[in-house]
């Protein structure tokens, strides 16, 4: 890779790192583990993304952010956005930085290495309590459940844990 | 095999094959939407509308892969066609009960749950099988999907297994609505007229090899709950794989479109 293809690149990541969740707002896709390729070639820009849930309402909106983002770098005349399912989105795609900041928003993140079927446990956000119960396991958004703790008597949410099926 | 390698009988079938499985959650997840506000209680009301969110997501995926087959844009696939082109079982298009989400909604809990419950059985054998798919756009979109749908199965099997066993009243409702459900359910589990097609081109498992499993999960969660199996689910009003439908889906159809057919063009 050449130094300038390569500074390029960093410029690119970096505005990717401006991209939210439009419905977690201190978290990025790349915190999220949503960013699956980044292709810069000359002045345009190829990037696959990784849908969370399949249904979920937001990814027009970080489709359109991400391409706004990186059509704003300095050299960069155009982004091209694709959303792939191979490999899967999966919670432990989720970085350490995005597992803090989910917690600072109130969610608490899902365990690392969960094996679908198998119970996880999910601690209190705010305390770190693990005397927590689920109220319910959908939430406000496709990939979100709804805990109360009962240490510290407050209401909290949970990222659903999603692992490859096999 | 991929888009570029498909032969054209195989395309056909993996076409219609499509339209099942979009249809069949296009539909049921219209009807669920039609319960927010209405759920037993506010929590349900939650799941429930996330539930039918991931659903019309899951037909979304499928319609765009009908989009890569040349078979127009996916919209237009899922607003624009006449009931006649559905693909869905009759069974999954059937109002939730007299009255409409507008007046007088006088729906039916225990026909809801048992509808669902059974159609997630069926959804989880289905992609369980899709994963493996010889078609790997198919396959793909099954993996994603299955993950989502784990949710769905647990949730559908607490409320059938509870309300099963709770008052005489509940089961007394539970036990019409299998009766109600029954009568068409074989409807979910047939390919249609070109299964021979689809299962020879290896896109799915073998429909009876399929219809074994569901049979015999669906007859032990009976057995553990103490009710009685009632034999093979019929298909008494029709096939909606042939494009066999009633006037539930019309009705359907026409309101999911509504706004889309007053201007396509319009972005909402």
């Amino acid at each position: 890779m050449s130094e300038l293809k390569s500074s390029m690149t960093d410029s690119v990541m970096d505005a990717l790192g401006d991209v939210k969740d439009p419905e977690i707002a201190s978290v990025s896709i790349l915190d999220l583990g949503m960013v699956h390729e980044v292709d810069v070639t000359d002045d345009r820009v190829r990037i696959s993304v990784l849908p969370t849930f399949s249904g979920c309402p937001a990814l027009h909106i970080i489709e359109r952010d991400i391409k706004k983002a990186i059509e704003n770098v300095e050299g960069i005349t155009s982004a091209e956005v694709k959303f792939v399912f191979t490999p899967s989105w999966t919670t432990d795609r989720i970085t350490p930085e995005g597992r803090e900041r989910l917690k600072e928003f109130g969610i608490s993140p899902p365990p690392a290495n969960h094996v679908m079927g198998e119970p996880w446990e999910i601690d209190c956000p705010y305390c770190g309590s693990t005397y927590v119960t689920m109220e319910n396991i959908f939430g406000p958004t496709a990939c979100r459940s709804i805990l109360y703790c009962k240490s510290c008597k407050n209401p909290f949410e949970a990222m659903k844990p999603v692992a490859d099926m096999g | 095999m991929t888009q570029e390698t498909l032969k054209p009988k195989e395309k056909k079938a993996l076409i219609e094959l499509l339209y099942q499985l979009a249809d069949d959650d296009f539909l049921l997840a219209f009807r669920g939407s039609e319960w927010l506000g209405l759920a037993p209680h506010i929590e349900e009301d939650v799941a429930f509308s996330s539930i039918s969110q991931d659903m019309m997501g899951h037909a979304n995926l499928y319609y765009n892969l009908l989009e890569n087959l040349e078979e127009g844009e996916a919209d237009r696939i899922a607003h624009l066609r006449s009931p006649d082109l559905f693909r869905n079982a009759i069974i999954l298009e059937e109002v939730n009960g007299p009255g409409t989400y507008l007046k007088e909604p006088d729906y039916d809990w225990a026909f809801t749950v048992v509808r669902n419950y059974f159609y997630a059985v069926h959804k989880h054998i289905r992609l369980d099988s899709l994963r493996h798919s010889s078609y790997e756009p198919l396959a793909e979109a099954a993996r994603k999907i299955m993950t989502e749908q784990y949710y769905h199965l647990m949730h559908w099997e607490i409320w059938f297994k509870q309300l099963m066993t709770s008052t005489d009243e509940a089961t007394l409702r539970m036990t019409a609505a299998i009766q109600k459900v029954w009568k068409d359910f074989g409807g979910v589990l047939t390919l249609g007229p070109y299964y021979e097609d689809i299962v020879k081109a290896n896109f799915i498992d073998d429909e009876n090899v399929m219809k074994k499993r569901w049979n015999n999960k669906i007859e032990a969660v009976l057995k553990e709950v103490g009710a009685s199996y009632p034999g093979e689910p019929r298909m008494e009003r029709g096939n909606g794989r042939n494009g066999v439908h009633t006037e539930d889906l019309k009705q359907a159809t026409a309101t999911l479109s509504e706004v889309y057919a007053t201007n396509p063009a319009t972005g909402w």
